[in-house]
């Protein structure tokens, strides 16, 4: 049962046989054996969680379940959840209890039925690739303990690799639910800008950030996308668009499907085995009637430059809340205020995130605005502009997920600039708003490599049609750490 | 004083008079007990995000629409950065290079009597953006309270053109807009409770000279007494520190009724970097000419175009169309009174306005709005007036005996207590034979060249006829017996 498929496990609730809390309890159970060690989780509370899973089963009982009711997850901790502790992975909301559910929650919760397992550890306020800026400790990648799962949804992409939950949420603001799903061998996608409310969603970066599910597989993301989107009033970037299935598209045959090929990631920079393993993945495509073109991103070289300017200018002022005056930590012991406001912040935020906060202050800075935030603008409008050029030739553009496999434990936790460089393939999309996926297509040295599928705006159930019957033809995305069985 | 020039620019913060805040559903009522109106938005809460109140885009329009301005088809919410505990995001949402109202001006009336004249202020923009909660001092023990009612209420800051030359000037622009704002409705006006404040930037420069001089900036100043005191205060100031050879420094300062003088708040060396820039949680604010169209339909017509009308289609005076245009409540009660007695009755209908009533409501200490003469009662007083049914003392007989509820009408109070004038000539003339007989000596100083013979003669025969004779009549008769 831990190994199935959401749809699995819809029919097995659905013909009862199995329970929503026998179903729950199994995975609690699991996460309470396995993740001292792995540390996916900051925040398990079983009695929630059944207390949910008794709802579930109610309803199933009553014939007035969705198709996912019952169904258990694990929420990555920047989701803000009504009587949850919410701490975005951060000492400053260590004992913060949100009162209120994000939009993405209460839907999973009241609308969808489904149950959540616990919080998930991530990179404090989701600054960070490899998942070890968290206050609450590393988590470790299940394939390979000695290395990093990946981040910021790290403690997601571990939860799911390991089996601590069938599936789980995930942020993306320069890749952060694609490299991680890249580095654990999950199947994860980030949806255009605009599907998945941000409402209740800790922001890092407002114009950046999106949620999204990262799960076993792209039926599983499917699904599980399915709960998350629609338009939210309490969003003012959230899309009114007509509801899509997302699964509607799944089965398509990829017949004359025109795959794009960036000649920009497919230079230096990138491991070679993974470079080997998207070849192949691309050869299996084009057996599948796909045709390859190449197109150019021109502008790809500046997205992390861009993107180092805009993502911690925003988070400059979105971090600005957390003041210890409201909620959070205020520092014990403090003089005026202004040394209040100073303790508070240099002990409860970590030291990504005042790296970031003082690089967004500075290219805000009176002098500095229009050389640095002005600029990286004008490279944003470039950058959408190269992906609207390259989709006047193709459907969908591949690459590698990231340009190596899981890095050892503490390898790039020195070197800013090389742990930057590991979201080098992934930003552009970001800054772009548009949607984009990760899935297994190998193996290189024993670790997961991840195929990053990069969709028009919108093409949301085109890019999980084209993972899917990827899926059909390879088991890259069933294979499971040995170790975790 | 002579040789220097006064130049003054007000910025108004103007709280909006929606049912709801800016960003967020929590109400914006005054006087709640702390805290209880502030929802998660308003808190700041970790997640939470903005969304705009169209009511308010609504009073911004209105506004930019009655001052001749351009509505923005394009604005931009910006975030002004800095920390302070009654501001909870650690940002206030505004507006900074695209406003949503650029231009615009405003006719004001400075002084009055023969020293009246008419100015224009030009404005340079108006922008919305959310207010602050209240740091609490008092009660605390040494320890501050923070109340966020106050919180993501809508603003609308008004910023002048540097066109005014002195605090007369400056209180005469801040009572015509804070008219202007009752006026179409966006603001309540309440000074006391903050909802319309000035910031008034002052400097002072050798006349003829075209550079202004540096400036300081008096914040928050809330009546328009203060608003004068603190310019005359500060310009007096300012014209002394540079005669005794001293720089002025650009700064903010507070303006302390109590002493009446101005002190520095901070110089321009310790000004905040608001590192402004758009915030993402907001898209661009769109104004179509839809949107633009449906406000212009849902305007009332406008003190200016008030006035213009009292002044070409009703015959009154500049000064007197002004007055009547003060406040809506004064236009309506006067159109109501001409519409009951006629356009050709404008002039004295402004008069009892102008004059009895508001003489009577001041004694009273009451507001138009509390009269207990209606608009249409004056109006039919006024009609009586007009066709020589009473004498304008008489009038002001039966305005009292209305003010205290003696009748419903004014005809029912001339009749009841038989006020009517005496317009039969025949009575009139028995009444002055009758005066002419009894006054032989009036009559002969009279006749010796005595002119004030005369009036004394009147007053006997008015007094004859208690007061109700036509004093017209009275007149003639009298001129045309003493002649013969």
């Amino acid at each position: 049962m831990i190994h199935a498929s959401l749809k699995e496990l819809s029919q097995a609730l659905a013909a009862k046989k199995i329970s929503s809390v026998e179903l729950s309890t199994l995975f609690l159970d699991r996460i309470e054996r396995l993740n001292p060690d792995l540390n996916a989780f900051v925040t398990v509370d079983r009695e929630k969680s059944l207390a949910m899973a008794r709802a579930a089963d109610a309803r199933i009982a009553a014939g007035t379940a969705g198709p996912l009711t019952g169904i258990p997850v694990a929420q990555k901790d920047i989701f803000c959840a009504e009587g949850w502790t919410t701490t975005c992975g951060s000492k400053m909301l260590a004992n913060f209890v949100s009162p209120y559910d994000a939009t993405v929650i209460r839907k999973m919760h009241a609308e969808a039925g489904l149950v959540s397992l616990g919080k998930t550890n991530m990179d404090e306020f989701a600054m960070g690739s490899s998942n070890e800026t968290s206050y609450f400790g590393p988590v470790k990648n299940p394939w390979d303990r000695a290395r990093v799962p990946g981040g910021s949804s790290g403690g997601s992409a571990a939860a799911v690799a390991a089996r601590l939950a069938p599936a789980a949420t995930g942020t993306d603001t320069g890749g952060s639910i694609r490299q991680p799903a890249a580095l654990c061998n999950l199947t994860g996608l980030k949806p255009t800008y605009g599907v998945v409310s941000r409402y209740g969603m800790i922001a890092f970066a407002s114009s950046l950030d999106q949620g999204g599910p990262m799960a076993a597989s792209a039926e599983d993301c499917a699904l599980l996308l399915n709960t998350m989107v629609g338009f939210d009033e309490r969003d003012s970037t959230s899309l009114d668009r007509p509801a899509e299935d997302y699964a509607r598209d799944l089965d398509k045959p990829l017949n004359g499907l025109r795959i794009g090929l960036p000649k920009e990631f497919f230079g230096e920079g990138c491991d070679a085995e993974v470079m080997a393993a998207v070849r192949a993945a691309i050869a299996e495509y084009e057996k599948l009637g796909a045709t390859c073109v190449e197109v150019s991103l021109p502008n790809s070289h500046l997205s992390v430059p861009a993107y180092y300017v805009i993502a911690p200018a925003e988070a400059s002022s979105n971090l600005s809340r957390f003041d210890g005056v409201r909620y959070g930590y205020r520092a014990p012991e403090y003089g005026n205020l202004d040394d209040m406001y100073m303790k508070s912040r240099a002990q409860g935020f970590g030291a990504e995130v005042k790296r970031r906060i003082l690089i967004g202050t500075y290219v805000l800075s009176h002098g500095y605005y229009d050389a640095y935030y002005l600029q990286a603008q004008r490279i944003r409008r470039l950058i959408a502009n190269d992906f609207v050029e390259a989709f006047k030739q193709c459907d969908v553009i591949i690459g590698p997920t990231s340009p190596s496999t899981a890095f050892k434990l503490g390898e790039k936790a020195a070197d800013p600039v090389q742990m930057y460089l590991s979201d080098i393939y992934t930003i552009a999309v970001n800054l772009a708003g548009l949607p984009g996926m990760s899935i297994p297509c190998g193996f290189a040295g024993g670790l997961p490599v991840g195929l990053q599928l990069i969709g028009n705006y919108f093409a949301e159930n085109q890019l999980l049609n084209v993972a899917h019957r990827y899926q059909q033809a390879t088991d890259w995305h069933a294979r499971r750490p040995e170790a975790i069985a | 004083m002579n040789q220097w020039e006064v130049v003054i620019g007000i910025e108004t913060h103007a709280q909006l008079a929606t049912v709801s805040k800016i960003f967020s559903g929590a109400s914006t009522a005054f006087g709640a007990e702390p805290n209880t109106q502030a929802c998660a938005v308003d808190l700041a809460l970790p997640g939470v995000l903005p969304v705009l109140n169209r009511k308010a885009v609504d009073c911004a329009i209105r506004f930019g629409l009655s001052i001749g301005a351009e509505v923005a088809t394009k604005s931009v919410f910006a975030r002004k950065n800095y920390f302070y505990p009654d501001l909870p995001k650690g940002y206030q949402i505004s507006q900074m290079d695209l406003p949503v109202v650029v231009g615009g001006s405003l006719t004001l009336q400075v002084g009055s009597g023969d020293k009246a004249y008419e100015k224009v202020v030009r404005l340079t923009r108006a922008h919305l953006e959310e207010d602050a909660g209240k740091s609490l001092h008092e009660d605390f023990h040494g320890k501050s309270g923070i109340d966020l009612n106050r919180a993501g209420t809508p603003l609308l800051e008004i910023v002048s053109e540097p066109d005014m030359r002195s605090s007369d000037e400056a209180v005469a622009y801040a009572k015509a807009l804070h008219g202007l704002v009752r006026w179409i409705g966006i603001c309540d006006g309440n000074m006391q409770e903050g909802s319309f404040r000035c910031d008034a930037n002052v400097s002072v420069r050798p006349k003829g000279q075209l550079e202004f001089g540096t400036r300081r900036e008096i914040k928050n100043l809330n009546s328009f007494r203060f608003l004068k005191e603190a310019i005359d205060y500060e310009v007096q100031w300012q014209i002394n520190e540079i005669e005794e050879g001293r720089k002025i420094q650009q700064a903010t300062v507070l303006f302390d009724p109590d002493t009446g003088e101005t002190r520095t708040m901070r110089t321009k060396e310790d000004a905040h970097d608001y590192r402004y820039f758009p915030d993402p949680d907001l898209l661009p604010l769109l104004i179509g000419a839809d949107w633009i169209e449906r406000i212009k339909d849902e305007l009332p017509e406008l003190p200016a175009q008030k006035r213009e009308r009292f002044t070409n289609v009703l015959g009154l005076s500049a000064y007197d169309a002004g007055t009547l245009t003060a406040s809506q409540e004064i236009a309506a009660y006067f159109e109501a009174m001409v519409a009951v007695a006629g356009q050709g009755n404008a002039k004295p209908c402004a008069n009892w306005v102008m004059v009895d009533l508001a003489a009577r409501l001041n004694k009273a200490g009451r507001e138009m709005a509390e009269s207990p003469v209606s608009a249409q009662q004056l109006g039919g007083l006024i009609l009586r007036i007009a066709d020589n049914t009473i004498s304008n003392n008489i009038a002001k007989k039966v305005f009292e005996a209305l003010w205290n509820g003696e009748g419903a009408t004014a005809d029912e109070i001339i009749d009841k207590q038989g006020l009517k004038q005496i317009t039969d000539s025949g009575a009139i003339e028995a009444l002055v034979d009758e005066v002419l007989a009894a006054n032989a000596a009036n009559v002969a100083e009279f006749k010796a060249g005595k002119e004030k013979a005369f009036n004394a003669l009147v007053g006997q025969v008015m007094k004859a006829a208690k007061g109700k004779a036509n004093p017209q009549q009275v007149n003639d008769l009298l001129k045309k017996k003493l002649a013969g």
